[in-house]
């Protein structure tokens, strides 16, 4: 693993950062990218200087366990409210371009 | 060439048979009309939150104890991220940093060998909805009635050798989770899905290959092929010189090929981090007994059981038992009339033979047991002869129909009046001189004949072994 | 006739006694809201007509005897990322400029139920990113103190709505600061509860683990009765704890007799404006001179609270924002070529700098290789951080601060260096962190005449000792009414 303190943020790592997040940036936007992230991880970076070795990673702030629900079926037809800000659809489905399966 | 072993592990989904979904009370029933079954929730809308539902931690638990696994005191979910249409949130709420059930075994058995295969976890997760990809244009068609059903996923260690094996687990596994009641297993309807992680290796080589992983196996004819295809593959890859790439591949069954599903547009990291949402699971000491305690009969203790109490034979045991569904309709039937060796013949020689007819599985079989305890107890008291009784049995099995009712309606019951019959048989004797002649001069044959004329002259209904007497004494 | 003056309580209790009617109430704060946004802009969505039908139906069933709660009757504004049945919904962002939900946020259901009539909803941050309300697709709000200053984020709409007198009272949310620095740089009250306390099903999500829904007000009193309102368990969100203790207006005592309160000595280091230090430490006097020991500590790590919160709240958002993608509601992108291509171009187009920003930001520090160095690490440092107010809550009662390092910056200052922006969180983010309750309240105004705000902290489920000392410092001090919104001054004196 690199040492992410010296490294600055490659194109390829932007790159792949944007595949992730699903985000098209123009060249312009790149760079600004490109630079805001390494301000970022150069600001968290500060982490660094804390010793954690003698903590576990704190999910959830309490301790709260065990919370269910009953295997209950509610039998209602959702389909209008599932589909009503549907930015297309055909019938009661969402369309979406063809998926490469 | 050298000798290659193949190395397979398998990830198999089973979709648990709760009523209602995982993280939402929106119903599992399938056959809906699309987004039927849809609420907030599992279709990702905004603020909207999971729940977990109970039924899904004690089907995992219940599997995971069948499956000989440390059940975890403490789990909890992750998310997995990814975009894809079928996915709502574009998340799938799952488990991987802390699972129920880890560190279990499953024996299986093959023609050629006896072996465990380790399941090296067991977690619980959420379904995506449906694609159906249109014919012609550019379009998919996004249904999320199975968005959010429950599941779970049963990860193998690499133990597996053979499709042969491959296959005897898969078989080992349905029955013992169909026999918990967890899920009825159905490859053909997707509410069990194998894929089949594979390498090769040298023979007797103990580090492992580069692994492909295959999708889209829906019976157990395309794991088979699919597999024997894959291991191919590899073998003439590597040595022909080439390496073999961690991929994943889709089976086409009907072209007996596999193709690389690459795709640039997807990095494959998951990202996986603790579910917010969602809080721990602990389970106690206490809950865990009562799960265990829960536990029904498993397919082995069931088979022994029959032999002893039954006094079965071990074949018969086997097929017994060899769906649940099968076993309770034959103690249920026996209890009723107290015939288990008659029971048995019933399951095991009609039915296996209609349900091979009507292209059935032995789970599907929905035969009312104390119709059948009717027909058994009419058959063996000689009420109907065999004849009438198969008869009869098509009917239980086709329409649901009382036995005692139909023999009634439609008269079926033997004649035994030996009055009757001997005139009945005078007359035939006197139709078919022929016959009797050829009986006379030591034609055995010609005895079948008049019997069979017999039995179309009284319909059928006749004992048959009154009627053989009968022939005897007139010829 | 002028509403504006009253409180929330105040109002109720007009219209119970038959002085006001919850029409009128309705179309006061409707006239108001009219009258003073082309100055203030706190609102994407005004809903006269639902407002006017649901005010109506709350007449009904106070006429007959069966609203009687210490608040229906009146008039709320809501932020708009809480989802409200059948009325637009839009998070400050071009991706849900269309979306109409089919249900309404479970703490909003709570509020009508009490009787309570929603007007509108509030101008916030993008997605609830933002710490001054200038990153909504819809414009910034102005703080009504100053025209060219922000208001605060990333509730400023319903912090401003509240300062500027166009509604009485607001519902917010705040994740690392969003009701308490707003509420602080308006000159209102606002209060985060412990977390879990309201229901976040509804809510649309930016820190999961961070979010709780939070009311703004003109006092302590009013924030007290509408914390009680929301407060309930919620077998939806599985994150909300039952309580047996949410009559929080029982707190409204002024005694503050023997309250350990601590002062945190690095929270008063560089970087804080001497104008609210003095003003912080000044009402610290006041409670200290009304019985309570003050004394300082150390809380310590004070300056790794920012880049924690920034790492586990921006790797949350880019998972929960990965719902938004053109599929099932919202932007949809005109021209793309293919699935991924339509993902990209909706997301694009849709989403705003900042979010974008936090967005690449998240999804980089889950990504494999970066996860244990990063999000991990963030998760042991706010372990850390929860062990530090759990040693400070073992002698003291309440912790007391500046809710923000300075006053409220000039419109377009702070977005030009995000991390600067940032660090004005120092104070507030690790209280999301460990999930402690905290309420910001007006202690002055500063040379430029711009509001101070105090904060005060508690440990998990306090929220009683923080309505008593603020209601008890409040009712000391003088009323902070802001000269934009006009009319006569009027507070609630609580018990």
């Amino acid at each position: 693993m690199a040492d992410q303190k010296t490294d600055p943020i490659t194109d390829e790592t932007l790159e792949y950062v944007a595949i992730l997040a699903k985000l098209e940036l123009s060249e312009d936007e790149k760079k600004a990218a490109k630079q805001d992230m390494e301000r970022m991880l150069a600001y968290i970076d500060q982490l660094k200087e804390l010793d954690t070795g003698q903590v576990e990673p704190l999910s959830h702030a309490f301790a709260a366990e065990n919370v269910f629900r009953e295997d209950v079926a509610v039998h209602t037809d959702g389909h209008e409210d599932t589909l009503l800000n549907a930015p297309q659809k055909n019938g009661r489905c969402f369309t979406v371009p063809k998926t490469v399966i | 060439m050298r000798a290659y072993e193949t190395v397979i592990g398998l990830e198999v989904h089973v979709e648990l048979a709760t009523k209602s979904k995982i993280f939402c009370g929106c119903s599992t029933a399938f056959g809906a009309k699309p987004n039927t079954h849809t609420c907030p929730v599992c279709t990702g809308m905004p603020g909207a939150l999971p729940v977990l539902n109970r039924q899904v931690v004690e089907y995992a638990v219940a599997v995971g104890i069948a499956a000989g696994c440390e059940i975890a005191s403490y789990s909890k979910f992750d998310r997995k991220n990814y975009f894809y249409p079928d996915n709502p949130q574009n998340y799938q709420i799952s488990q991987l940093y802390q699972p129920i059930c880890r560190n279990g075994g499953i024996e299986i058995e093959t023609e050629t060998c006896k072996k465990t295969i380790g399941i090296h976890e067991i977690h619980m997760e959420e379904d995506a909805g449906k694609l159906v990809h249109d014919e012609w244009e550019d379009i998919s068609y996004v249904d999320y009635n199975r968005s959010g059903v429950p599941l779970i996923e049963i990860v193998s260690e690499p133990d597996l050798r053979s499709a042969q094996e491959v296959i005897a687990y898969l078989e080992k596994l349905r029955m013992m989770i169909q026999y918990l009641g967890a899920s009825d297993c159905k490859l053909q309807e997707g509410s069990m899905r194998a894929d089949v992680n594979l390498s090769v290796r040298p023979a007797g080589s103990l580090a492992y290959g580069t692994r492909t992983e295959m999708k889209n196996l829906n019976s157990f004819k395309a794991i088979t092929r699919a597999i024997e295809h894959e291991k191919n593959r590899q073998i003439d890859m590597i040595e022909s010189g080439g390496t073999v790439i961690q991929e994943t591949r889709r089976w086409d069954d009907a072209k007996g090929e596999s193709y690389a599903m690459r795709s640039k547009e997807d990095a494959k990291d998951y990202r996986y981090f603790p579910e917010p949402d969602l809080v721990p699971v602990r389970i106690s000491d206490e809950w865990l007994a009562q799960i265990r305690a829960r536990q029904p009969e498993m397919r082995e203790a069931r088979m022994e059981r029959y032999q002893k109490q039954y006094g079965l034979p071990e074949y018969d045991a086997q097929i017994l038992t060899g769906s649940k569904r099968m076993a309770d309709i034959f103690e249920q039937a026996s209890e009723r009339c107290k015939k288990p060796k008659k029971v048995s013949n019933w399951l095991m020689g009609e039915t296996m033979r209609l349900l091979r007819e009507n292209g059935q599985e032995p789970d599907t079989l929905s035969i009312d047991p104390y119709k059948l305890a009717k027909l058994v107890d009419l058959a063996d008291s000689g009420a109907v002869n065999n004849t009438v009784a198969k008869e009869v049995f098509e009917e239980l099995f086709l329409h649901d129909t009382d036995p005692e009712q139909y023999v009634k309606d439609h008269g079926l019951k033997t004649v035994n009046d030996e009055g009757k019959l001997r005139s009945v048989i005078e007359q035939v004797l006197k139709d078919y001189p022929k016959s009797v002649e050829d009986y006379r001069n030591g034609k055995q044959k010609a005895a079948g004949f008049l019997v069979g004329q017999t039995m179309k002259a009284m319909k059928g209904k006749a004992n048959p072994g009154l009627v053989n007497q009968i022939l005897k004494e007139l010829l | 006739m002028d509403l504006t003056g009253f409180s929330a309580i105040a109002l109720a209790k007009k219209i119970q006694a038959k002085e006001i009617s919850v029409e009128e109430a309705v179309r006061d704060t409707l006239a108001q809201i009219e009258k003073k946004e082309p100055d203030i802009h706190s609102f994407i969505t005004v809903d006269a007509k639902g407002a006017l039908a649901q005010a109506r139906e709350v007449q009904k069933k106070i006429d007959a005897g069966s609203l009687t709660g210490a608040l229906a009757g009146v008039p709320i504004a809501v932020k708009d990322n809480l989802c409200t049945k059948g009325l637009l919904t839009t998070c400050g962002s071009k991706m849900l400029s269309d979306f109409v939900p089919a249900y309404t946020a479970e703490a909003v259901q709570r509020l009508k139920h009490a009787g309570m009539v929603v007007v509108g909803k509030t101008n916030m941050d993008e997605f609830a990113m933002g710490s001054t309300t200038e990153t909504s697709y819809y414009g910034p709000t102005k703080n009504p103190w100053n025209l060219a200053h922000v208001p605060g984020g990333s509730s400023g709409g319903s912090c401003a709505a509240v300062a500027a007198g166009q509604c009485v009272c607001a519902l917010g949310s705040d994740t690392g600061g969003s009701i308490r620095q707003p509420s602080a740089f308006c000159g209102v009250t606002g209060i985060k509860p412990t977390y879990g306390t309201v229901s976040r099903y509804g809510l649309v999500a930016y820190g999961s683990s961070l979010d709780q829904v939070a009311p703004v007000a003109k006092d302590v009193s009013d924030c007290a009765a509408l914390l009680e309102v929301l407060a309930a368990h919620d077998p939806k969100d599985s994150t909300c704890v039952k309580r047996d203790d949410t009559d929080f207006t029982s707190a409204l005592v002024r005694d503050v007799k023997g309250m350990k309160i601590g002062i945190p000595r690095d929270y008063f280091a560089d970087g804080l404006d001497a104008q609210v230090k003095e003003s912080v430490l000044h009402a610290a006097d006041v409670l200290r001179d009304l019985g309570a020991e003050v004394s300082e500590f150390d809380l310590s790590l004070v300056k790794y609270a920012v880049p924690a919160y920034y790492v586990i709240a921006c790797a949350e958002a880019s998972s929960n924002l990965e719902r938004f993608d053109g599929v099932k509601y919202g932007w949809r992108a005109k021209q793309y070529e293919g699935l991924h291509d339509m993902y990209k171009k909706t997301r694009s187009e849709a989403f705003g700098a900042e979010v974008k920003r936090r967005i690449m930001l998240g999804s980089f520090v889950l990504s494999s290789g970066y996860y244990d160095a990063y999000y991990l690490k963030a998760l042991r440092t706010k372990a850390l951080i929860k062990q530090a107010f759990d040693k400070a809550f073992a002698s003291f009662d309440l912790i007391l601060c500046p809710a923000a390092p300075y006053t409220a910056p000039k419109i377009g200052e702070s977005l030009k260096d995000p991390i600067q922006m940032y660090l004005g969180d120092i104070y507030t983010v690790a209280v999301n962190l460990a999930g402690l309750p905290g309420i910001s309240l007006p202690v002055g105004v500063d040379a430029a005449g711009l509001p101070i705000g105090m904060q005060l902290i508690g440990d998990c489920f306090q929220e009683k000792k923080l309505i008593r000392a603020a209601f008890t410092y409040e009712q000391e001090s003088a009323f902070m009414r802001c000269p934009y919104a006009g009319g006569k001054a009027e507070r609630s004196g609580g018990k």
